[in-house]
């Protein structure tokens, strides 16, 4: 069984019927019982770093997560949900994050050129680094939609893709069973339901 | 980097999409979930649904409709038509919707773009803005293209910008119908003065019209169509491989 952690953050309505499409045994659940006994864990999430960081924090989720990652759960973090697993993040202050994968968010203001729209919205083709059981049925150039005005830096040794805009902006990581994507594979068509097969299948 | 955007817009009446005509392999040209696959399938990156019912039980369709779409299309979904409220934003967002355009409701009340992109983010709002020429002057209409609101359009989309609407839809009444090509003068103007993505909408007849527009003026983000679509003038998946032959930046 899935857990989508449910923390009041976002709408998990496409996040959930795309993985009921891939076949998968899916449960939204904010309850720690449940999560405990789940086999697979998604983080989701859109909006303010803080405010989410906030919310997983007031009922123990943080850690919870932390601890079943650490047993080898394998663990998926979507847009908000994959930055929270950084260190921290530099959206509006300094806030700490999870602390799972190696780096920091920060703006692409400032960072990609003045030309370019913030936030990065739409679909942008995804340049392969490391090789990634994530991509299992995909191939490299791939499209994937995104909606995003941070992002992660500092974390080459889990880079599994990027996508350029202005400079390379990253789109997902690996770190041992701990993944992410920037990007929304709920969203992303054919492509973005082969990624989540390919985890479903980790 | 980020491709160009091709968007089939579909009208939803009592939950059936209105104008559809037959394509191989579809059977049902009336059936929004249907088609909406269809798009997905041949390479739409997009879908705007504009629910053109007034009644509270075609409102009731609508929803179910596109819960039903949001189940089984993974791409983007926006939602516009009779969007007066944060509970209208509210209703389609938890039926799957990603996206929400304003129009009229906006007009009435503009503060509804700055509540709702404080409240849902600014990715969320999309200003739809239908704009035709009176005295040489880009004029705002309201009410579907038939109110003069008296109001410039390029203040009135800088002002709706400032209050948070991540994305504008510029839909030229001018060109309109007319299927002679996108309105290139008023899409610049637009964006000159904005630094969302701009979508043009409103006079496309063939292929050669979205080159001409990604072409001429390539700060254009998307191009919208409903009747060359469904009329099947244009197929989406020749369209962009078109484009990409032209060198325009596209998904295949």
């Amino acid at each position: 069984m899935i857990a989508v952690i449910d923390y009041g953050v976002g709408n998990l309505f496409s996040l959930c019927s795309s993985l009921k499409y891939v076949g998968a045994d899916v449960v939204v659940t904010g309850d720690p019982e449940v999560i405990k006994t789940a086999d697979k864990i998604i983080l989701p999430g859109v909006g303010a770093f803080e405010d989410a960081r906030k919310k997983l924090a007031a009922n123990g989720l943080d850690e919870l997560i932390k601890q079943r990652a650490a047993a080898g759960v394998p663990l998926l973090g979507i847009c908000l949900g994959m930055q929270m697993l950084f260190e921290e993040s530099h959206e509006y202050g300094v806030h700490k994050g999870l602390g799972l994968i190696k780096g920091r968010v920060i703006a692409m203001k400032g960072k990609i050129p003045e030309t370019l729209d913030v936030p990065h919205m739409g679909w942008n083709a995804l340049k392969f680094h490391n090789p990634s059981p994530l991509f299992k049925y995909i191939t490299e150039g791939d499209c994937v939609y995104f909606v995003h005005s941070y992002y992660a830096d500092g974390c080459e040794q889990s880079l599994i893709a990027s996508s350029e805009y202005g400079i390379p902006i990253t789109a997902a990581v690996q770190n041992g069973n701990v993944y992410g994507c920037q990007f929304h594979p709920e969203k992303s068509g054919n492509v973005g339901l082969n990624i989540l097969k390919a985890f479903c299948e980790r | 980097m980020i491709t160009k955007r091709i968007i089939p817009c579909l009208d939803v009446k009592n939950g059936r999409v209105v104008k559809g005509v037959n394509f191989e392999g579809l059977n049902d040209v009336s059936d929004p979930v249907s088609l909406a696959a269809y798009y997905s399938d041949w390479g739409a990156d997009e879908l705007v649904f504009y629910d053109i019912t007034a009644s509270a039980e075609g409102r009731q369709l609508f929803t179910d409709i596109l819960r039903e779409v949001a189940s089984k299309i993974f791409i983007p979904l926006t939602v516009g038509g009779g969007i007066n409220t944060l509970d209208d934003f509210d209703r389609v967002l938890k039926c799957g919707a990603d996206k929400v355009s304003v129009n009229s409701g906006a007009i009435r009340n503009p503060l509804l773009v700055e509540e709702a992109a404080k409240k849902y983010g600014d990715q969320c709002v999309v200003l739809s803005a239908d704009i035709k020429r009176v005295d040489g002057k880009f004029t705002v209409f309201g009410k579907g293209g038939r109110e003069n609101t008296g109001m410039e359009a390029i203040e009135w989309i800088k002002r709706c910008v400032g209050m948070g609407a991540g994305e504008v839809v510029v839909n030229s009444i001018d060109t309109d119908g007319v299927k002679q090509g996108f309105d290139l003068e008023m899409l610049s103007a637009v964006c000159d003065a904005v630094k969302v993505p701009v979508i043009a909408s409103g006079g496309a007849g063939g292929i050669d019209h979205f080159t001409e527009l990604f072409k001429k003026d390539p700060r254009v983000s998307a191009g919208l169509a409903a009747s060359i679509f469904h009329f099947g003038e244009v197929k989406i998946h020749d369209l962009k491989k078109e484009l990409s032959k032209n060198d325009i930046l596209v998904r295949l």
